[in-house]
């Protein structure tokens, strides 16, 4: 109060005792219903520390006289939403699997959904474009090693590769280094003659014929004649430009010498089937399915 | 001067004034006159394109909304006679708020608060209140008697007090009704309301703005300009000379006195000005100011003190306008014996025309041109490219198609890019492989995911542009959008 030091001649106030550019402000009294509003906004702050869940204690926090939360009403509203969705999903685990992508609703409810689901479950390994990495699939090209139909699609999410699953893929890439199945300059003639396949230059003095016949001997029970690939097995098409952990010569021997058996996880009973339905119409949508 | 004051001497409350003032009541006289004429003109016009606008019905086809002005939120729609704005034209309601504020600045460097006079829903409100309370009530001198009287419990007091109370929530509650009208079908939702089938939010909306037109026209009245708007104090920044606010012309008014002792002093051939200090001014002003204190934060400038001067100055035979829309340069002028001047045309207000007939005008022809197909591209950016098994790259895009018509339409997709690229919508099975067709609902959106392939023969090496060509095969119209095609 040591502020107010002066009377205005004018109107015979006080003044507040702030001053800008010679400008004094007036000790003009506040409306009385302003003033009221106030202390009505005060006692409102009180009903509602009261009333609503407000101040911490030491390890939880009061509660209210409602028992009102706002996680509560975020469940409620979250089931709400899932009541609303239930007869879209309904329909997307009633569509047969192949008219998904021809109905535009439902293809959008499927990408929609899809993708929401990739990123949760599926990006850590494959990326959260699909775009994968060094022996997890790019699911974005047309390079499929289990296929890459829906119903394909659909069967590996389900069942995943070598993940344990009654039903899942199996088959695997055999170490033949380290089982002493090849010789370690036989692998690089090898590991050559598999480059010289999807037209990748070679090592120089690289003695063609003696690839083929370890290739015969050894690789096309799985992968086929001339390398073609087999989706049964999951052996890749080595005649392409996708590779699933590099075509450079290095890493051709590693993995002819210690094998490959990467795993896709079985996703059934972790994922209802309306949503395993939605994530094989996704991956396929992204524009790699056959 | 002020007078420096020894804080010890200021030893009570009472010596630093009180902490708060309870409000002054107003009791604002009848008057009638010419602003008067044009403020009950001005109020019905306001009143009733609030009130009836929602019931104008517009036709824009089967299926289509056929209320005039709607704004339809569950489907995200704007309509306004024969516009219809989507959400992402909202840049016109910015564009409207732009002319609405630079057309109070002109309307403020021309006439002062005319706004707040005349146009302001607090004005027409509290007016419309005002108009209730005396109808009822009885005028100046009988309400300040009523509220005064010791004896207020009386049958008849009690009765007039709850019909008053009653019309101003008639009003009120007439009021939110309106105002949800603008965001439904008006007769539905009239139908709707009268049977409780509503939804619950119109009747809250309704409550919400029935209370709020009843509180502050019936209550706050004059202290919303006063305590809560902000205008006040914007405007007093942005006024100049020229302006022509409501203005007590001092020079013919001063010095106040009786008509008697002037007409007296006059015959001695003494100097006396025309105001006979009648507080007919003060008695009839809605917001309680002596107009003859010079301009002031709370004067709305309604011109009511105008309309009862002249009353006045008629009766005793003195020229009019001794209280009129003038300016402080004028006064100086009359003083000094030259004729007033009024300009109107000066570089404020045309440089406010003209902000006025720009941005309008550029909303005019945005209006006229928009597209009613458009196309909007985004690169995918994860993975920006895919190559594929034979060598060949790809590019993903997600293109999003508006039609605006109402009507279905066919869509053709043409993509310039990359030599002999292929291109495909994943869902559509399209006859003519390389021009993908889709057919678009009226009113609606598309989203589509578009793939672009480019051969390995003509793999680009760095990023080229992409364009895409949409096409109403039915009508011609056409969008186009640009985008990149990338190499992995």
């Amino acid at each position: 109060m040591t502020d107010h030091g002066e009377i205005d001649s004018v109107s015979g106030r006080t003044t507040t005792g702030h001053e800008w550019d010679g400008i004094k402000e007036l000790n003009t009294p506040l409306p009385r219903w302003w003033l009221i509003t106030f202390y009505l906004t005060i006692i409102w702050a009180i009903g509602y520390w009261i009333v609503y869940p407000a101040w911490p204690l030491i390890s939880s926090n009061t509660t209210g006289l409602f028992g009102y939360s706002t996680r509560a009403s975020l469940a409620v509203e979250l089931a709400n939403l899932e009541a609303a969705r239930g007869e879209k999903m309904a329909a997307l685990a009633a569509a047969p699997l192949a008219d998904i992508e021809k109905d535009p609703a439902l293809l959008a409810l499927a990408r929609a959904k899809g993708r929401v689901v990739f990123g949760d479950n599926c990006a850590p390994c494959h990326g959260s474009g699909a775009a994968g990495a060094k022996g997890f699939p790019n699911l974005n090209d047309d390079d499929w090693l289990w296929g890459g139909t829906l119903e394909q699609i659909m069967q590996t999410i389900q069942f995943g590769a070598r993940s344990g699953h009654a039903k899942t893929h199996e088959g695997q890439m055999l170490a033949f280094g380290k089982d002493g199945v090849l010789k370690p300059d036989e692998i690089v003639t090898v590991a050559n003659y598999v480059r010289s396949l999807s037209g990748l230059p070679t090592r120089q003095g690289f003695d063609a014929a003696k690839g083929e016949k370890i290739f015969t001997e050894n690789c096309v029970a799985c992968h086929g004649d001339g390398g073609k690939g087999n989706q049964e097995m999951g052996a890749p098409n080595l005649t392409d430009k996708i590779w699933l952990y590099g075509s450079d010569e290095a890493t051709l021997i590693e993995t002819i010498s210690q094998g490959r058996s990467g795993v896709m996880p079985a996703w059934d009973g972790r994922l209802d089937p309306a949503t395993l339905k939605a994530m094989a119409v996704y991956v396929h949508s992204l524009g790699g399915g056959k | 001067m002020n007078t420096a004051v020894n804080p010890n001497e200021l030893t009570s409350d009472d010596d630093y004034g009180p902490l708060y003032a309870s409000r002054k009541k107003v009791y604002p006289q009848s008057v009638s006159g010419t602003f008067r004429r044009i403020k009950w003109g001005l109020m019905a016009f306001c009143l009733g394109v609030y009130y009836f606008l929602p019931f104008v019905r517009w036709n824009r086809g089967l299926g289509a909304p056929n209320q005039a002005v709607l704004i339809d939120l569950p489907n995200s729609r704007f309509y306004f006679f024969f516009i219809e704005l989507w959400p992402q034209e909202v840049y016109y309601f910015t564009g409207l708020l732009i002319v609405a504020a630079v057309a109070l600045f002109l309307m403020n460097s021309i006439g002062g608060r005319l706004w707040c006079g005349y146009l302001c829903p607090q004005t027409v409100w509290t007016d419309l209140f005002y108009a209730v309370e005396r109808l009822i009530e009885g005028d100046r001198r009988e309400r300040m008697k009523k509220d005064k009287s010791s004896d207020p419990m009386k049958l008849e007091r009690i009765s007039e007090i709850v019909l008053k109370h009653s019309i101003w929530l008639l009003i009120a509650w007439w009021t939110g009704g309106a105002w949800v009208l603008y965001f439904n079908d008006a007769p539905t939702l009239v139908k709707q309301l009268i049977t409780f089938q509503a939804p619950m939010i119109a009747y809250i909306w309704i409550g919400i703005l029935t209370a709020t037109t009843y509180v502050l026209a019936g209550y706050m009245r004059e202290q919303v300009c006063t305590y809560m708007c902000p205008w006040p104090r914007i405007q007093a920044a942005l006024t100049d000379e020229w302006a022509l606010n409501v203005t007590y012309r001092y020079d013919r008014g001063e010095k106040r006195t009786s008509v008697k002792k002037a007409a007296e002093l006059r015959a001695l051939g003494e100097q006396v000005g025309d105001c006979v200090d009648c507080y007919q001014c003060v008695a009839v002003c809605p917001t309680g100011i002596d107009i003859r204190n010079g301009p002031q934060l709370e004067c709305i400038q309604c011109g009511l003190c105008i309309d009862a001067c002249d009353t006045v100055m008629k009766k005793i035979g003195r020229p009019t306008r001794l209280i009129a829309y003038d300016n402080d340069i004028n006064i100086q002028r009359r003083q000094e014996g030259k004729p007033p001047i009024y300009r109107i045309v000066r570089p404020r207000t045309i440089i406010y025309s003209a902000m006025i007939a720009a941005v309008g005008g550029i909303m005019l022809y945005a209006l006229l041109t928009r597209s009613l197909l458009d196309v909007n591209v985004l690169h995918d950016r994860n993975p920006v490219a895919v190559r594929l098994s034979d060598g060949s790259i790809r590019n993903a895009y997600t293109v999003r198609l508006l039609n605006k018509r109402g009507f279905d339409r066919v869509i053709a997709i043409d993509v310039d890019g990359p030599v002999n690229a292929t291109v495909h919508v994943v869902g559509v099975d399209s006859v003519t492989p390389d021009r993908p067709m889709i057919v678009i609902g009226r009113d609606q959106t598309a989203e589509l995911r578009l793939l672009v392939t480019a051969p390995a023969e003509s793999n680009p090496e760095k990023s080229i542009p992409v364009h895409f060509h949409v096409t109403d095969i039915g009508l011609g119209e056409a969008a186009s959008a640009t985008d990149n095609f990338v190499a992995p």
